[in-house]
């Protein structure tokens, strides 16, 4: 999968070194340590003047070792240490009720439902559209190439139209971003499943016609159990985009919940940490939710048979 | 195609002709055949429609076209007169519903056709896409002025249209600021240091192991996110949003070139070993080559990505200028018509983009088995 595997046989390590926990992981905590000690590297470095500017305009004495104190934990720094991180996120989590509006938990959880519904909304069109293009030639020759086109476009620069127009008609709050949400991640679903829905085999699709099978049989029992993994691929995909299409759809808004709201709240007021924890909350969220379909992904698997 | 339910869709688009006729075409407007030039045009149009459904094949097409081409230059027409334009009537909207039947049904006729000549093959495969969206664009702008939509809601293309062509200074401002400068260079350094660390991790496999499952994760983060964070780092202009599009071009970028850069078969490799090549000419002469269609995926998929990047961090503080920044404060001043103007000109630089990274793909690519066909 990585890089040179070549016939060359590798040299022999130590016991240690040749585990497969270690062959698999040591790399990988080998990195992320790595990263972490630039990030407080980068940190003592931006945050410097910074602190050391605070020092002189309040005329204190100050050494080298104050200095470097004072970066870790600066209340708005240039870069947050990832300690400072950390403990706001968890203080942000566990600090107040799950409901309270300085909950990140609550912000994440209105984020949450515009994205899941938006997922569904999206996912589902997706898939009709696919079902609509695979059985209609006139379709498939004259839409797809628009479809195509439509993801040159920049969609969420239409972020900004849709709650306008969407707020005019009277609609307001969670449906606007899922739309939005929606209208991001129907795509790779609709490409996707449109390759699914055409990955049988010409034999087997000769075979359901010797069979006589109608095309809603050849439907169920050809083409949905060969599309299955085209479309867990692309619900990963588009799970993330429609999170994505979440968060930008609460920048224009000036929304009051939501973690694009806390993104935007961040940067007016300059509160950093808040910012990088707010991050963290739609990282862990992305992540979850590619997790949540690997899970039933796997699970479909086994229910169909496969190893 | 069916040519019964070709005809009947023909037979009504005639019907509907003859409705115009007989219908009110707006509150107070005066009827059709009290329209010099128009009522003829609109028999001949309904000839036209009565000899596509007589031949109800592929010499149903040039009928077919020309009457629909008749019909809706008949309806835009019929938009100037103000007693029609936001009150039109059933007999206006009977017109509307031929054209678009009519439409339709040409764009199945091409459809079903399949010449042997490979140019026309492919001037029908232009064809069939753009004339359907001609007629959505025509729906849109007849639906739009018929009803009388408020173009605070929707403006019609038209509309659009003329606020683009009168505002091309303030739209080239925008352009500059946004594609030339935030784009084109964050584009240029995202993918540029993507492939390069790719090459590293290529090259020593300790760190490929560890860079791509970071790599993969990393992608699939709302990377956009990071925007308030550069704008607070690189300051309003164009450097912020230039640090957000590397940023967000990067991973794709990385964690395509690392599985374009083991894609060489192992004969290539061995056939390079036995020639005792170097590292640095079994990397030119042979992985580069074979990881160019995974790294022209990444540069197609990264063209819309830095797109959308530069654009939200726009969101978060610009000079007055840029796509994104327009596209906020006009929506906040209810100049819609300004914004379809700024969003078809990020569509058409999207398209040319991306068009221009596929015509170096098929120059550079040629060998592949995808384009040999």
């Amino acid at each position: 999968m990585t890089s040179s595997s070549l016939a060359l046989a590798a040299p022999a390590r130590a016991a240690l070194g040749s585990h497969p926990l270690t062959e698999r992981y040591g790399p990988i905590l080998t990195m992320v340590l790595a990263l972490i000690a630039v990030w407080y590297v980068a940190a003592v470095a931006m945050n410097w003047h910074l602190v050391k500017d605070g020092f002189e305009r309040e005329e204190t004495p100050y050494t080298v070792s104050d200095i470097l104190a004072g970066t870790m934990d600066a209340e708005r720094p240039l870069l947050p240490a990832p300690h400072q991180i950390a403990e706001n996120f968890f203080d942000s989590i566990f600090g107040y009720p799950p409901l309270a509006p300085r909950s990140l938990v609550y912000h994440s959880l209105v984020t949450l439902s515009a994205t899941l519904l938006g997922f569904v909304l999206g996912a589902g069109f997706g898939v009709a559209l696919a079902l609509m293009i695979v059985h209609s030639r006139v379709l498939e020759r004259s839409l797809l190439p628009w479809i195509i086109c439509s993801q040159m476009v920049p969609i969420l620069a239409l972020a900004p139209i849709f709650i306008v127009v969407l707020g005019a008609l009277g609609l307001q709050g969670l449906l606007p971003k899922a739309i939005i949400s929606a209208y991001l991640c129907f795509f790779p679903i609709a490409i996707g499943m449109v390759k699914g829905f055409t990955s049988p085999d010409p034999l087997q699709i000769e075979l359901m016609r010797t069979w006589s099978a109608t095309p809603r049989q050849v439907l169920w029992k050809l083409r949905w159990p060969a599309a299955v993994p085209f479309l867990f691929a692309s619900l990963k995909v588009a799970i993330t985009i429609s999170l994505i299409g979440a968060i930008v759809a609460e920048l224009p808004t000036g929304a009051e919940a939501g973690i694009g709201a806390r993104l935007l709240a961040g940067s007016y007021y300059g509160q950093t940490v808040q910012l990088w924890s707010a991050l963290v909350a739609s990282a862990v969220l992305s992540w979850g939710l590619i997790s949540i379909i690997a899970l039933v992904e796997r699970g479909v698997n086994r229910s169909m048979g496969a190893r | 195609m069916d040519p019964r339910k070709f005809r009947l869709g023909l037979l009504l688009a005639l019907a509907a002709m003859a409705l115009a006729f007989a219908a009110p075409l707006g509150h107070g407007a005066p009827a059709l055949l009290l329209r010099p030039g128009l009522w003829q045009a609109s028999t001949g149009a309904a000839v036209l429609f009565g000899l596509a459904a007589w031949f109800a094949d592929w010499r149903a097409i040039v009928p077919g076209l020309a009457g629909v081409i008749i019909t809706a230059s008949i309806s835009l027409l019929l938009l100037r007169d103000p007693g029609i334009a936001g009150a039109a009537a059933a007999g206006f909207w009977a017109i509307v519903v031929a054209a678009w039947l009519a439409a339709a049904m040409a764009v199945v006729a091409l459809a079903a056709q399949r010449p042997i000549r490979q140019e026309r093959r492919r001037l029908i495969n232009i064809a069939v896409p753009l004339l359907f969206g001609a007629t959505v664009f025509y729906l849109w702008e007849v639906a739009v002025r018929g009803f009388g939509v408020p173009a605070v809601l929707l403006p019609s293309p038209s509309a659009a249209a003329a606020r683009f062509a009168a505002s091309l200074p303030v739209l080239a401002g925008d352009f500059n600021q946004t594609f030339i400068r935030g784009v084109l260079i964050g584009y240029t350094i995202g993918c540029g240091s993507g492939l390069l660390v790719a090459i590293l991790a290529h090259r020593f496999e300790f760190l490929g192991r560890g860079l791509l499952p970071l790599g993969n994760f990393f992608s699939a983060l709302p990377l956009v996110g990071i925007a308030p964070i550069m704008v607070m780092w690189f300051g309003f202009d164009w450097p912020s949003k230039a640090a957000v599009v590397a940023l967000v071009t990067f991973f794709p970028m990385l964690v395509n070139a690392i599985a374009g850069l083991s894609a060489a078969g192992h004969i290539e490799r061995d056939l390079m070993r036995s020639y005792a090549a170097g590292p640095r000419q079994s990397l030119a002469k042979l992985y580069l080559p074979a990881a160019l269609p995974f790294i022209f995926n990444a540069l197609k998929i990264n063209a819309t990505l830095a797109l959308i990047g530069a654009i939200v961090a726009e969101f978060f503080g610009t000079p007055t200028q840029g796509i994104g920044f327009r596209i906020s404060t006009e929506a906040g001043r209810m100049a819609i018509d300004m914004v379809w103007a700024e969003i078809a000109l990020a569509a058409l630089a999207g398209m040319a983009f991306y068009g221009f990274v596929t015509l170096a793909e098929r120059a550079t690519t040629f060998w592949h088995p995808s384009y040999r066909t």
